[in-house]
């Protein structure tokens, strides 16, 4: 029996039969329900994995009289598929929740002026980097010019968002890796591979340092590295948006860009984990090549080997998991075996490593006041593991995460893994 | 919106009312999926207060209603009828009290179960009762299903842990059962044990006290591998009759390892072998070496394909880590899954393992085993298509055969799991109308109206036309209802 049209009564979308199949493997165990942040913060059934396996299972036998009445549950899971982990039955959760909001968009996309700008932003400026860049620097100079704290103050930008909005670096924080070929300075030890490097959207305005280090690490470890010019945004926020078709545009462009690496590396756990399914995505064997080539960089680092000592960092720190690292690609132990390489550094257990810090991509933007109870939730399990320094290594989880411990009066530097891996000079 | 949802409204706030038909359609069901049925509202109050107040406005009314834990029950228990309100409790998640010396903790219903032992780990204490589901499920059910657990064996089920509840009666009225000492004049009723198992039908206990119990000096748990079951089943039996009583005694069966052995649960079980067998054995040190090299022993004895022994917790955990991921991993085989919970005596389980593998072959199903052997409390799990109405007939008339089974071997049609809606039809195999009639008249004596749990645990007088219900719930949901 498929979601065919028997069951698909009115206006109920339907799901293609793989999304549909998937859901057929939740026998309602019930293992998946501590895992679920939103879950925790509410106790509801209908915002647990279950609940939503379930109401997405109604939704494609046409038994949900109103897919409209179902989507809030949906739009407040934060696709951070800890759930995934926990599921004995090996439900394919964020395949599942990707194509039902992909069907629920399609047969009734969203109107208002907020939908609106997401899409807008989305398309038209997230995933095109010039005029990212332009807008951070416009953001920067009306932060410049006061005008944050001017909306701020008149209430234009609620106050929630203005806590989690981040303050714009300065121009040379922003400015872009040069792209084409980078060669390891003299006198290190060539290992003669040569590897690709995904910039990504948000990372270069807001978190530069990090893809400088990133350079740096590979370069200082005799990498030979290429910065595509031609690479795009890897399209995460739009697949959880429920926009598979304009992704997929950008998707075949970073095939397209990175035709020539051998090895594509990424320090991003949401893009990592967005572009380690475009074999899903494309449903073609070059996405899937494509898929096959990229690497985590603390994968790839650990997997190499470390040839160059990285720098003393005397600091009690938390390493935290990204779950688009953790859950979403299985990836737990190698950050931390290469962190155990730094001399000085103690990293010490916290209570809620695996647990989503609330960010999920615009999740924080979109669904402030359950985004900031699980923030909430982050930042006293880091501060009561008393720890000196956060690492983790996801730009939405460094923001989010610096956001929640500020709140609670308790800041602390946040860092990405890569950078501390950068050599003394 | 009608009257009792806008009171219920104003009473907790629209974000802990939930009665938008669409939104109801997550609490249809429970773990046993067969039956479904969609209640008229859910209610998730924060206090002891709260539940009273729900309760009084659900009695105003004449609604009737169900608690619900974490909705991991397997026989229907806190499913709801659609005139039922159910109140979920897992927001009433508080340890209240840990009394150290006197070794109990005072808690809300919603605590989950393992959450409790995390909670009292540093102090060397754990709660004993440790149902599969112990991540998940909640003390609350645990105390309604008077739940096991695979160290049961040793330490008895919830009813021996439970010392005292404060309850809220169907009129809204306070009750404290028992008290916290757990002691009781000899010529008095021991109430807490009546209210252990009572799926929900008496009362709704709020506060919860449970008997906390020591960590033992050490803890050896063995895994033996074995070429067919009977092998296992001996071992079982030569264990016990040597006089031991290791903490836990589970076996799975081929399928299972398989399935757990495919999932993120993985747990390094042979996938060659017939059934694994774990043993766990607890004491002081000196005691559990000797005990252990026993229990190899009896292995031995019977060709075990490979023993491991695992003493570091992190070991431990890996070695049960499959057995708690069993039944979520049998969704690997079909899409739904029946698990069966019958109870035959020891020395009888190889004879019901061969007669249950007879039944499933004549009614073209596969009942895969996974279960409590020290205390013979089987878990045929059968895996079937639940959109398919001949698949599910068949499952459903070979568990009834299955129990029967049971019940003709000496034992009973639930170890753990409970009556709840699914085993309605099968009560009559081990109580006659009279011995059922006492029954509904102790629950009268709670539960007077008939409002709490209707329709669960026992066919009751009053809730006749609610249990003739429930097969054309399934008919509706199987869409083989007609007119449908």
């Amino acid at each position: 029996m498929t979601p065919s049209s028997d069951h698909a009564r009115g206006t109920s979308p339907t799901l293609d039969v793989a999304a549909y199949a998937r859901s057929l493997d939740c026998v309602h165990c019930g293992l998946c329900l501590p895992t679920c942040p939103t879950w925790q913060v509410t106790t509801l059934e209908t915002e647990s994995p279950r609940g939503r396996v379930y109401l997405m299972r109604a939704l494609a036998e046409g038994r949900v009289a109103d897919a409209n009445a179902i989507r809030p549950f949906l739009d407040h899971c934060l696709d951070c598929r800890a759930c995934e982990t926990a599921c004995p039955s090996g439900v394919r959760y964020g395949e599942l929740l990707e194509s039902t909001r992909a069907a629920i968009e399609r047969a009734a996309p969203r109107r208002g002026l907020a939908a609106w700008l997401v899409r807008t932003l989305l398309w038209h400026v997230v995933a095109r980097q010039g005029r990212l860049r332009a807008a951070f620097a416009g953001l920067r100079a009306a932060e410049l010019l006061g005008l944050r704290w001017l909306a701020t103050r008149t209430r234009l930008l609620p106050a929630a968002m203005a806590a989690l909005a981040p303050r714009v670096p300065p121009g040379r924080e922003r400015r872009p890796l040069p792209t084409g070929l980078h060669q390891p300075p003299a006198g290190v030890a060539r290992r003669g591979v040569r590897v690709a490097l995904f910039t990504g959207c948000v990372m270069e305005p807001l978190f530069g340092r990090v893809h400088r280090a990133t350079l740096q690490v590979l370069l200082a470890n005799g990498f030979e590295v290429l910065v595509p010019a031609a690479q795009r945004c890897c399209g995460a926020l739009l697949v959880h948006s429920g926009r598979p078709d304009r992704a997929r545009e950008l998707a075949r462009a970073n095939v397209a860009a990175f035709a020539e690496a051998d090895i594509v590396v990424d320090n991003a756990a949401g893009c990592g984990c967005a572009m380690a399914e475009y074999g899903h995505l494309l449903g073609d064997a070059a996405g899937a090549a494509f898929a096959r080539k990229r690497r985590d960089i603390c994968t790839f680092l650990a997997q190499a080997g470390l040839s160059a000592e990285p720098a003393e960092c005397r600091a009690k720190a938390a390493y935290d998991d990204p779950c688009h690292l953790c859950h979403g690609q299985g990836i737990r132990r190698e950050p931390r075996e290469l962190l155990a390489r730094v001399p000085g550094l103690e990293i010490v257990p916290h209570a809620r490593p695996e647990e989503c810090c609330g960010s999920a991509g615009i999740y924080n933007l979109l669904q402030p006041d359950l985004a900031a109870a699980i923030g909430r939730r982050k930042a006293d399990s880091l501060v009561a593991a008393g720890v000196d320094l956060v690492l983790t290594g996801n730009p939405g989880c460094m923001l989010q995460i610096d956001s929640h411990l500020r709140r609670i009066g308790h800041q602390r530097p946040v860092r990405h893994p890569i950078e501390l891996l950068v050599p003394a000079r | 919106m009608q009257a009792l949802e806008r009171d219920l409204c104003r009473l907790l706030g629209a974000q802990r009312v939930v009665y938008e038909p669409d939104a109801l359609l997550a609490w249809e069901c429970d773990g046993f999926t067969v039956h479904r049925s969609r209640p008229r509202a859910v209610v998730l109050p924060d206090s002891t207060a709260e539940v009273q107040a729900i309760v009084r406005l659900l009695h105003a009314a004449d609604v009737p209603f169900v608690p619900r834990g974490a909705g991991t029950c397997l026989s229907g228990g806190p499913t709801a009828a659609a005139t039922t309100v159910v109140i979920d409790l897992s927001r009433m998640r508080r340890v209240l009290r840990i009394a150290v010396e006197d070794l109990f903790a005072v808690v809300q219903p919603g605590v989950v179960n393992l959450d409790l032992t995390a909670a009292v780990r540093h102090l060397g204490l754990h709660y004993a009762p440790d149902p599969s589901s112990q991540s998940v499920c909640t003390i609350g059910g645990n105390l309604a299903e008077n739940s096991g657990g695979p160290h049961c064996f040793k330490y008895g089920m919830t009813q021996d842990h439970v010392l005292s509840a404060l309850v809220v009666l169907p009129d809204g009225e306070l009750a404290r059962l028992g008290c916290e000492a757990g002691s009781r004049p000899p010529h008095a009723l021991d109430l807490p044990a009546l209210f252990c198992g009572s799926e929900g039908t008496f009362a709704i206990a709020t506060e919860i006290t449970v008997r906390l119990c020591r960590d033992q000096e050490s803890v050896r748990t063995l895994l033996f591998a074995f070429a067919s079951m009977s092998a296992a089943c001996r071992t079982v039996s030569d264990v016990v009759a040597a006089g031991l009583v290791p903490a836990a005694l589970e076996i799975l069966d081929q399928a299972t390892i398989r399935a757990v052995e495919a999932s993120v649960y993985r747990a390094g079980y042979p996938p060659e072998a017939a059934a694994v067998l774990l043993v766990e054995l607890d004491g002081p040190d000196f005691v559990t070496a000797e005990e252990a090299a026993e229990v190899r022993a009896c292995g031995e004895r019977h060709a075990a394909l490979r023993i491991e022994e695992a003493v570091e917790p992190q070991e431990r955990a890996r070695l049960w880590k499959g057995r708690k991921g069993a039944f979520g991993a049998m969704g690997r085989l079909a899409t739904d899954l029946y698990v069966l919970d019958g109870v035959v005596p020891r020395t009888r389980l190889e004879e019901a393992l061969e007669r249950i593998a007879a039944i499933g072959r004549r009614h073209g199903v596969v009942p895969n085993n996974v279960f409590h052997a020290g205390d013979g409390n089987l878990h045929p799990n059968i895996s079937f298509d639940g959109r398919c109405p001949d698949q599910t007939a068949r499952t459903i008339a070979a568990g009834h055969e299955i129990l029967q089974l049971c019940v003709d071997l000496g034992g009973s049609i639930t170890g753990e799991h409970g009556v709840g809606s699914e085993k309605l039809d099968h009560i009559g195999m081990m109580f006659s109308p009279a011995d059922l009639d006492v029954m509904a008249r102790v629950r009268a004596v709670f539960d007077p109206d008939g409002r709490c749990n209707p329709g669960k645990a026992l066919p009751s007088r009053a809730g006749c036309a609610e249990v003739a219900k429930w097969p054309q719930m399934v008919a509706r949901v199987l869409g083989v209802e007609d007119g449908a």
